[in-house]
């Protein structure tokens, strides 16, 4: 199984041009920060300068270096990713798992759980929150986003899991007097692994996404920088009107590249595990 | 001896559970140690929730599973595992897809034999692969897809072997197998009886049920409607759905118009 | 001759390479003539029955023909095959129970599907054949869903054999019944070539039992060859292969028990179709298996309509 993954996998062009993409700029958000000596928000040269050999991405209205700003907020934003998508994987399969494979009452009263948190409006919970607690960090954002994320995981590993838990090897893993705990995390997860790392990989692409909408309308971290928060300023500087492009493409582009490239990765490794899908 | 005593199995449906269905019906009959009793019915009829209930795998609405007189819930799991073993219909949904198919083994040894050492557990698997005539070469250290029907159930039959099991619940474990290979599976259950085993083999096969019990139990939308000796169920059955059944057999070497 | 089939191979692509599940069968099957094709699972008989309707995407048709009624059908060619399909070659499905659209109505169904044959549906003639397989009238007015399990079986029954088709072919479609309406399934289909709604059937299943109650002629087949081919009661009473000889009798009966009479049945497995060795196929499990048998043992005609694939039947 394994082997036939893999050979389909390096030849699904998908995949690879979509994870290329990812861990290209993942590189630059995890090494680039080491060849820049000052922090991010330092005033380093003149104002306004364009792309060019001293400053990569040219500077903004403050005189801040922008390629500065790009790789750290690159990093920012694959850490709040990778935390929100992660914590609500997490939240979802445990969730999932107990609902589906328990039944009964405890699966109605997650069930209900799992419809009250899908039908918040998440934005405006979290903006509320953020107004009240205030979220001043990336990793408070993180962990909002993870917190309101995972109920359609929930569910649909509710649904796999109930299907699996009629098969045949649960009720022999039952018989040979395996707990409810072991059964789950050594019978049926292992078999719904792909659809795991399919979900984890929606999650993360959807908490970058709604992390940059916080940053942009104002509610991002106050101690980083991130490519939404890059968005938010060149839109409260007018970057648009003073015609400094350099100062939001890149990260527009950044995030669009981001969270594009992990939906086509995901389509791929779709391909990849699921044989029906498979181009001959 | 295994005794159910008005085993009954009712289900709620319907939204909120308003409605209900009644699976098994007041159901009671008894294994002993050394015989076959074979529970024959069509589907729908509960034949498999009457073996999940004796396999503790699905609770009883009322009435009592008991062995040597004590009800079976008073005993823990997994002392009644070491008991009482099961098989099911379909050996490719019996084993876990994505391992090897000798892992039904290592999960017995992780829950009752933890501290056996290698020497003497791998004695043990090769003593139960012996039973079901399986040579170890050939199975073990395998993925079920990489394995036959036949072989798949007979290594189910071994596993349960290596908890000294008093009682077998194998419910319709050969019907997904080729005919060439079902007939030596049936054989070897048969041939645990001589170990004093006694096996509920549950079945919709009438012709496979009379080849191998001591008793039949015939089962009709959740009740039971014959019950005795196999040769008197299938000589004289006094049940008219008995009957029926029996005339709709497709008999090898005798056609329905000829019979009827 | 209704149908003729020629020396047909057809493979199943694989990551590995090419299984040969159907390789080199030939046959015929007279007018109003019913085939029982048996066989254990990987012999090539459901794999024979597709191809004699629809190849799927992973099957290829790699030599032989196909004639019914005197037209050689395209069956490699999917779009080509269409004209001929439920109107000369017709399938019942293993699964009925899906085989209906779930949001259409029976009768709008039906409709459409003649439709898509450019034919008339005759109402009277279907209200017929609905009396016949004792169905109401008034399904026609109802989803599949509001039908039982067994109704929908008579349903695609009658639907299939609608354009009264030179060929239906039914591929295990009583494995997963109760033996009760198993019987009436057999029954009724014996029925429809009996009145002419069909001119021949294959009839597949891996029941020797229940194929004997319904066949003309029973077909064995193991590991993509064809191994025995003759009138139902010599395949069943005097078989001369020994795959079939040692298939018949691992068969219990009602009244055989343990006891009495132990039945054994065939040591060993089927041969890999990936990349086969030449030679007799089943010579691994063969008892009576000798030098000779490393040579493909051709069907030979013993007796009239008796066809076997054996050195030593011949």
């Amino acid at each position: 199984m394994k082997a036939e993954a893999l050979y389909f996998a390096i030849r699904n062009t998908k995949l690879l041009v979509g994870a290329g993409i990812i861990l290209v700029l993942l590189g630059i958000g995890v090494i680039g920060p080491f060849f820049i000596d000052k922090p991010p928000t330092e005033y380093v040269g003149m104002q306004m300068q364009p792309p060019g050999g001293e400053f990569w991405l040219g500077t903004n209205t403050f005189g801040q270096d922008l390629w500065a700003q790009f790789v750290h907020g690159l990093r920012t934003t694959f850490l709040v990713g990778a935390l929100g998508g992660g914590i609500a994987a997490v939240i979802g399969m445990v969730v999932g798992f107990l609902a589906g494979y328990k039944g009964g009452w405890i699966d109605e009263i997650l069930n209900m759980l799992t419809n009250i948190v899908l039908v918040l409006p998440t934005l405006a919970v979290l903006f509320i929150l953020n107004a009240y607690i205030g979220v001043r960090s990336a990793g408070m954002q993180a962990l909002f986003i993870g917190l309101t994320q995972w109920p359609w995981a929930a569910r649909s590993i509710r649904a796999q899991t109930f299907s699996l838990r009629g098969r045949d090897f649960v009720d022999l893993a039952r018989l040979s007097g395996v707990g409810s705990g072991r059964i789950i995390m050594r019978e049926i997860a292992p078999n719904m692994s792909s659809y795991l790392l399919l979900t984890f990989i929606l999650l993360f692409g959807g908490s970058i996404l709604i992390a940059s909408s916080l940053d942009f309308i104002g509610l991002g971290p106050t101690d980083a920088v991130s490519l939404g928060l890059m968005l938010q300023q060149a839109h409260q500087w007018s970057a648009m009107h003073l015609g400094l492009w350099w100062w939001f493409v890149p990260p527009g582009a950044g995030i669009t590249l981001i969270v594009g490239a992990l939906y086509v990765a995901n389509v791929g490794l779709d391909e990849v595990f699921n044989p029906k899908l498979r181009e001959l | 001896m295994l005794k159910l005593d008005g085993v009954t199995k009712v289900y709620r449906i319907g939204a909120f559970g308003g409605q209900t269905m009644t699976a098994v019906d007041e159901a009671g009959f008894e294994i002993k140690p050394g015989e076959v009793v074979s529970l024959i019915g069509e589907s729908g009829s509960g034949k498999s929730t009457i073996g999940k209930m004796v396999l503790r795998l699905l609770p009883p609405t009322s009435g009592t599973i008991s062995i040597d007189g004590r009800d079976v819930r008073q005993m823990g799991k997994r002392d009644y595992y070491r008991k009482v073993q099961g098989v099911f219909q379909d050996p490719f949904s019996s084993y876990n897809p994505v391992f090897k198919a000798d892992r039904v083994f290592a999960m017995i040894r992780e829950v009752y034999f933890k501290g056996v050492p290698d020497k003497e557990w791998t004695a043990k698997i090769e003593a139960a692969l012996d039973a079901v005539r399986l040579s170890p070469g050939a199975v073990l250290n395998k993925f079920p897809h990489q394995l036959s029907g036949g072989q798949l159930q007979r290594l189910l039959i071994a596993r349960a072997l290596l908890l000294d099991i008093e009682y077998l619940v194998a419910d319709e474990i050969i019907s997904m197998l080729d005919a060439s290979t079902r007939i030596d599976v049936l054989n070897l259950l048969a041939d645990l009886k001589q170990r004093g085993l006694g096996v509920l083999f549950i079945t919709h096969d009438l012709a496979l049920g009379n080849y191998i019990s001591e008793r039949t139990v015939v089962l009709h939308k959740g009740r039971i409607v014959e019950y005795g000796p196999t040769d008197a169920v299938f000589e004289q059955p006094e049940h008219a759905y008995t009957r029926k059944l029996l005339a709709s057999v497709p008999q090898l070497h005798t056609k329905w118009e000829d019979a009827s | 001759m209704t149908l003729e089939v020629d020396d047909l191979r057809v493979y199943y692509r694989t990551l590995k390479g090419d299984v040969q599940a159907l390789d080199g069968v030939s046959f015929g099957l007279r007018d109003g003539e019913i085939l029982g094709l048996a066989g254990e699972s990987g012999c090539g008989k459901t794999t024979l029955g597709k191809a004699l309707i629809r190849l799927d995407g992973r099957m290829k048709h790699v030599g032989g023909s196909v004639t019914l009624d005197g037209q050689v059908l395209p069956i490699g060619d999917d779009v080509k095959m269409n004209p001929y399909r439920f109107k000369q070659v017709s399938l019942i499905p293993q699964y009925s129970m899906s085989a209906m659209n779930p949001t259409r109505k029976i009768g709008r169904m039906v409709r459409e599907l003649l439709e898509s044959r450019r034919e008339k549906l005759d109402l009277d003639e279907l209200h017929a054949r609905l009396d016949l397989v004792e169905l109401p009238k008034d399904v026609l007015g109802k989803y599949p869903i509001e039908l039982s399990g067994g109704m929908k079986q008579r349903m695609v029954m009658v639907i299939s054999t609608l354009l009264n088709p030179s060929l239906l072919i039914a591929d295990e479609i009583t494995s997963a019944l109760d033996v009760s309406t198993q019987k009436a399934v057999v029954t009724t289909l014996k029925g429809f070539r009996d009145r002419g709604f069909v001119k021949s059937m294959i009839f597949i299943t891996h029941d020797i039992s229940l194929t004997n109650q319904l066949a003309d002629t029973i077909m064995v087949m193991y590991a993509g060859k064809l191994a025995e081919k003759a009138p139902a009661s010599t395949v069943v009473n005097a078989p001369k292969h020994p795959y079939t000889q040692l298939l018949i009798s691992s068969l219990p009966e009602v009244g055989v028990r343990y006891a009495d009479k132990r039945l054994t049945g065939i040591p060993g497995n089927p041969p890999s179709l990936l990349d086969p060795v030449p030679g007799c196929r089943f010579r691994d499990r063969c008892p009576l298996a000798f030098e000779k048998c490393a040579e493909d043992p051709p069907p030979v005609e013993v007796e009239k309509d008796h066809v076997v694939a054996c050195w030593k039947a011949a």
